[in-house]
């Protein structure tokens, strides 16, 4: 028997796992793989949610494609079709469109799910090969606003500057709209652990998850009111006493504008926005001041606002005031989605960016990345729209007209979805690769069988910064490619011949010199150092630097080194209650499914724990509706109606409901979301909106 | 195109708020923005003065965007609604295309006797707390003081109060009505609160008239309409405050007990708008930050253009005071079963020192307090500023530990 030494392939903490292949000849039925603990790996040391436990099912032939489909003119079914077939068919679609329309009207649509590799070509695939500004990825709908608001503050933007074993030795952690009980459960244990050793865990979240069951202090404010929360606990910093002045003085710019807005958002006012009475606030700052480390660490429920930048930047803003932040043991940090979401954004996915998060608007990073890529950098194009922008777009005069999605399933997990299905029906082509047939895949005119991580090789980038390596272990099914051998075979079809490996360490070879000297340097990283190291944490800008596990312990990344005090006002969501929809809506995940559900809800043991979509009421709110356990509801918002049971329980506000996003169909959280974006980061306001509850009518069906 | 320009009279917290909000929604060169303050400071956060006066705070600076133009110590003293001009102090007239009236409230003065000199100041010792500048003063003096006289027991008096204890000078409190922050409060909670700023020292005389001061040049006593002598060092006059409205009236616009605004917080004057403590909107003239606040936004988004549709339909706020120790919230009117016909939950804890009281009619929350514990206000705060109809049992709504 042997085990491969490798990485889940789902949330940003990337634990480690192996997966052991059964002895020759056990027989049929036996999954190809089993995954097994890793106790050696150091984020998670062996424990694995349920997801990861059971990843290897999504290996199964049975449940994914094994073949290329390409869309029948006759019938207007997809039938399976040959490699040459389908690839030359993708080809001709968006040579066409770009012969037709210009360039501009081809694009891409990426994912945080994509290793490093295959980031990095997709986005020199759209620039070098397609010639076209718009690309994007859903990681815009993950943690761009925490990206934003970093490296406003700190000069770069890494999930997190320190290791996750750093939490166990805080003093004091504040999550913010963070509930790795159920999203990460594996990192648990450093909150445990951090609780043991004396140190006091906060939770803000409007709801009681089970996370916020196992804090120490729970606050609960009105959805999309986070922003005004944190400059209440600045205000409250400052009038109790608790600046860290010389800090202040020594390390940051800008404090006296921050001062000034937290002014205009003294505690009873902040009351009144948040419901989170005065007293809790003043403990949470003593608390958080008085700790000697402490940190902030926000997630999504903080950041997928139209304001998200903004309440990020606030949250390190208290950080910065009490010193806590680029010292040990203390800081700010985003605890990042998707697999790579980190890496995703680094590497040339995301519509502003070249690899090694340099900007596309800078001669040099263009003229350095142009050179590893052999063009003339005036050939490049300029940053494109990001991502609810280019789906809101698509099929219409001036946006793209023929897509190439990888790795990302935007009919379920993009805001406002029933509107971005209509725009992905409007496509003249549309071609997606992936592991299974998505919802959006089923759309498509060319759908690509896809390798997945037990079966390539590649690198991710973990919510710490922490480049590590997934190793394949088993080869893919007949039939199936991996998207490296994809872009390679469409570049070469569209006249690219040279440049687009098939090897992944190949890859990373040419990822490390694109990097090089920019915020996100991977120069000094290879994968046998990875295999050595149990993962480099960048920048590493040279084969014998030591990686950096802990940024800004002795400056920030900015050119003055000092960081930078975010000067924001507490405005309203962009869509708050009224009389026709009385009632916020917040939407999140459940343990046992991931993201859109398209590979989790292949998976038998978590649909058994998790089978569909469910609404989340108070006792009062259900008692003033008539509204039984189980029952029926429709759930409508501007945007438009989602059936789901009812799922009664005291732990969410009773102005708000809850619905997890996992699900296609009528129960699909994301019909009813809304795509304010946020004016920095361009994130959507997922984790807000106004609607309206009613019992479903006679007739309608369990979704 | 020319830059809208706007003319705001006042430049206290609405006024910022609506500098700030404007700029947040418009293009720098597409608004000229000026604030005119008759006050010495630039915008400051009023609120908080009588922390100001404990030392709390060293600045209470408000942000009114890098784009405004603030001109302080700078009175208006007429408007021409028609010409679209103002006329300044020093005789400037400037002109205008859009005229905000932020122009506030001013302390009530009593007809008190002894309390002005002959020819109509103050009489040394005695004091306003409304600015920043009465608040140098008074700290000042306080500093100095063996022993102080608050005459008003609304929210001002009783937070002063708290605050002169803590600086020193023995306090008393000296209130006409028969019990403390009579707008807000019923009896019980009212005397819940009095023997907590017991507590801290300091005498309340409920349902005394103050008769006169005493002193020449500066005050030395306080005699009540019963004879009562309450011999001090400084006097605070904290009897409310009044919607300033004079240059409204004298330039004929609709003024009742405010400036009259409909929901767009126009005027009735053309291109005129008014809010904060001078506006008096569906007969409403609330004196709070958080309704100023919120017509600010409404005002900034539709003099940006941002949102035409913007409306303000009014506000429920609540009274809040946290007075060092002394925490307390009021929502509504916490006495409403004087009218009949209503239910009233109480829960007293003497040796906590906390009272919680609500008020319901039918199924709505008439008005509730939370005095010493405010862990369930976030609950009363979602009913209350909504309106819902409550549960047959709503103790959860003072009472954290009870099941909702």
């Amino acid at each position: 028997m042997t085990t491969t030494d490798t990485h889940c392939p789902y949330c940003a903490l990337q634990c480690g796992m192996g997966l052991r292949r059964p002895p020759p000849g056990a027989g049929p039925g036996v999954p190809p793989v089993e995954v097994v603990e890793r106790p050696g790996f150091p984020v998670n040391r062996g424990a694995l949610c349920g997801k990861g436990r059971t990843a290897a099912a999504v290996l199964d032939p049975a449940v994914r494609l094994t073949a290329p489909l390409v869309r029948d003119p006759a019938t207007g079914t997809l039938v399976r079709a040959s490699w040459d077939e389908a690839l030359s068919r993708v080809a001709a679609g968006l040579e066409e469109t770009a012969t037709r329309y210009g360039p501009e009207a081809t694009g891409v649509f990426g994912g945080g799910g994509l290793t490093n590799e295959k980031a990095y070509l997709l986005g020199k695939f759209a620039r070098v090969v397609l010639r076209t500004p718009h690309i994007d990825y859903n990681g815009r709908f993950c943690m761009s606003s925490a990206a934003a608001a970093h490296r406003a503050a700190f000069g770069i933007d890494r999930g997190l500057p320190f290791p996750v074993e750093d939490i166990a030795t805080a003093g004091c952690v504040i999550l913010v709209g963070a509930n790795p009980a159920e999203t990460m459960p594996p990192l648990l244990r450093y909150f445990t652990e951090l609780r043991r050793n004396g140190g006091h865990l906060i939770v803000v979240d409007p709801r009681r998850t089970r996370t916020a069951e196992r804090a120490d202090t729970h606050l609960r404010p009105v959805p999309g009111t986070d922003l005004a929360l944190a400059l209440g606990l600045l205000h409250l910093a400052v009038a109790d006493g608790h600046l860290d002045e010389e800090f202040i003085a020594d390390r940051t710019t800008g404090f006296e504008q921050a001062r000034a807005a937290a002014m205009a958002h003294w505690p009873e006012r902040v009351e009144q926005l948040t419901g989170v009475p005065v007293p809790l606030m003043r403990e949470a700052v003593r608390r958080f001041a008085d700790a000697p480390t402490a940190m902030v660490l926000t997630a999504r429920g903080a950041e997928q606002h139209s304001k998200g930048t903004d309440t990020v930047g606030a949250w390190i803003n208290l950080c910065l005031a009490t010193g806590k932040a680029g010292r040990p043991g203390s800081g700010y940090g985003c605890l990042t989605g998707q697999g790579n979401g980190q890496g995703g954004r680094e590497h040339g996915q995301k519509a502003d960016q070249l690899p090694g998060y340099r900007s596309l608007t800078d001669p040099a990073a263009r003229a350095h990345v142009a050179k590893v890529w052999g063009v003339d950098p005036g050939t490049l194009p300029g940053p494109g729209v990001s991502a609810y922008e280019l789906l809101d777009r698509l099929g219409t005069p001036g946006g793209v007209k023929a897509l190439l999605v990888a790795g990302s399933n935007p009919m379920v997990s993009a805001p406002r979805a029933a509107h971005v299905t209509e725009r992905l029906a409007a496509l003249d082509f549309l071609a997606v690769s992936d592991v299974v047939l998505s919802e959006t895949a089923a759309l498509a005119d060319v759908v690509l069988p896809v390798a997945q991580w037990a079966e390539e090789t590649g690198t991710t980038t973990n919510l710490e910064g922490r480049v590590i390596l997934r190793r394949a272990a088993v080869t893919p099914p007949d039939g199936v490619r991996t998207d490296l051998d994809v872009l390679h075979g469409l570049a070469a079809r569209l006249g690219v011949p040279r440049g687009f490996p098939t090897d992944p360490q190949e890859v990373f070879e040419e990822l490390r010199r694109a990097s090089a000297g920019g915020p996100a340097d991977y120069a000094g990283i290879s994968y046998p150092r990875i295999r050595a190291e149990d993962g480099v944490f960048w920048p590493c800008p040279h084969p014998t630097h030591p990686g950096t596990p802990r940024l800004f312990l002795d400056r920030f990344a900015t050119p003055d080194g000092r960081a930078r005090f975010a000067a924001v006002s507490h405005r309203p969501a962009a869509e708050e209650p009224d009389a026709h929809y009385p009632l916020h809506l917040t939407t999140g995940r459940v343990t046992a499914q991931y993201q859109s559900g398209a590979q989790t809800r292949r998976v038998p043991e978590l649909n058994a724990a998790a089978p569909g979509p469910f609404v989340e009421l108070h006792p009062r709110l259900a008692t003033r509706l008539g509204v039984t356990e189980g029952q029926l509801l429709a759930v409508t918002s501007r945007r438009g109606r989602a059936l789901a049971p009812a799922r009664i329980t005291d732990a969410i506000r009773p102005d708000t409901v809850f619905m997890p996003f996992h699900w296609p169909g009528a129960g699909r959280a994301n019909t009813l979301t809304n795509p304010a974006l946020d004016p920095v980061s361009k994130m959507p306001e997922f984790k807000v909106c106004a609607v309206r509850l009613e019992k479903a009518a006679t007739g309608e069906q369990q979704p | 195109m020319n830059p809208h320009r706007i003319a705001v009279v006042g430049a206290g917290m609405a006024a910022a708020r609506l500098a700030r909000q404007l700029q947040a929604h418009s293009a720098p060169e597409d608004i000229e923005l000026t604030l005119y303050g008759a006050e010495p400071d630039a915008p400051y956060n009023r609120t908080l003065l009588t922390e100001v006066l404990t030392g709390r705070y060293a600045a209470v600076d408000l942000p009114y965007g890098p784009g405004t133009t603030v001109r302080t110590g700078t009175e208006v003293v007429a408007l021409d609604t028609d010409a679209r001009k103002i006329v300044l102090a020093d005789g400037e007239h400037t002109a205008y295309d859009s005229l905000v009236l932020a122009t506030g409230a001013s302390p009530v003065r009593p007809a008190l006797p002894g309390s002005r000199t002959p020819d109509g100041d103050l009489l040394g010792g005695v004091h306003h707390l409304r600015t920043l500048t009465d608040c140098r003063l008074l700290a000042d003096a306080a500093a100095r003081a063996a022993r102080a006289v608050v005459i008003g027991g609304g929210v001002l008096g009783v937070s002063a109060a708290r605050a002169l204890a803590t600086l020193g000078p023995h306090v008393d409190l000296v209130h006409r009505e028969p019990h403390l922050m009579g707008r807000h409060l019923d009896a019980e909670s009212a005397a819940a609160l009095r023997h907590q700023l017991t507590g801290l020292g300091i005498d309340t005389h409920l349902g005394h008239r103050p008769r006169a001061l005493h002193g020449t040049g500066r005050v030395t006593a306080v005699e009540l309409a019963d004879g009562t002598r309450l011999d001090t060092d400084l006097v605070l006059l904290a009897c409310g405050v009044r919607p300033r409205t004079h240059l409204a009236r004298a330039a004929g616009l609709d003024v009742r007990q405010g400036i009259v605004v409909d929901d767009r917080l126009a005027t009735s004057a053309p291109g005129t708008y008014a809010l904060g403590d001078c506006a008096e909107h569906r007969g409403v003239v609330h004196g709070l930050a958080d309704p100023a606040w919120r017509q600010a936004d409404t005002l900034a988004a539709l003099l940006s253009g941002t949102d035409p549709h913007a409306r303000y339909t009014g506000a429920r706020p609540l009274t809040r005071l946290t007075a060092g120790p002394v925490q307390l919230a009021a929502f509504g009117d916490p006495a409403a079963e004087r009218h009949g016909d209503h239910e009233v939950l109480r829960l007293t804890d003497a040796t906590r020192g906390t009272h919680r009281k609500l008020v319901r009619r039918g199924d709505r929350l008439a008005g509730a307090v939370l005095l010493g514990d405010l862990a369930t206000l976030g609950d009363l705060l979602a009913v209350w500023q909504r309106d819902e109809d409550l549960p047959a049992d709503p103790l959860y709504l003072i009472h954290e530990g009870a099941r909702p």
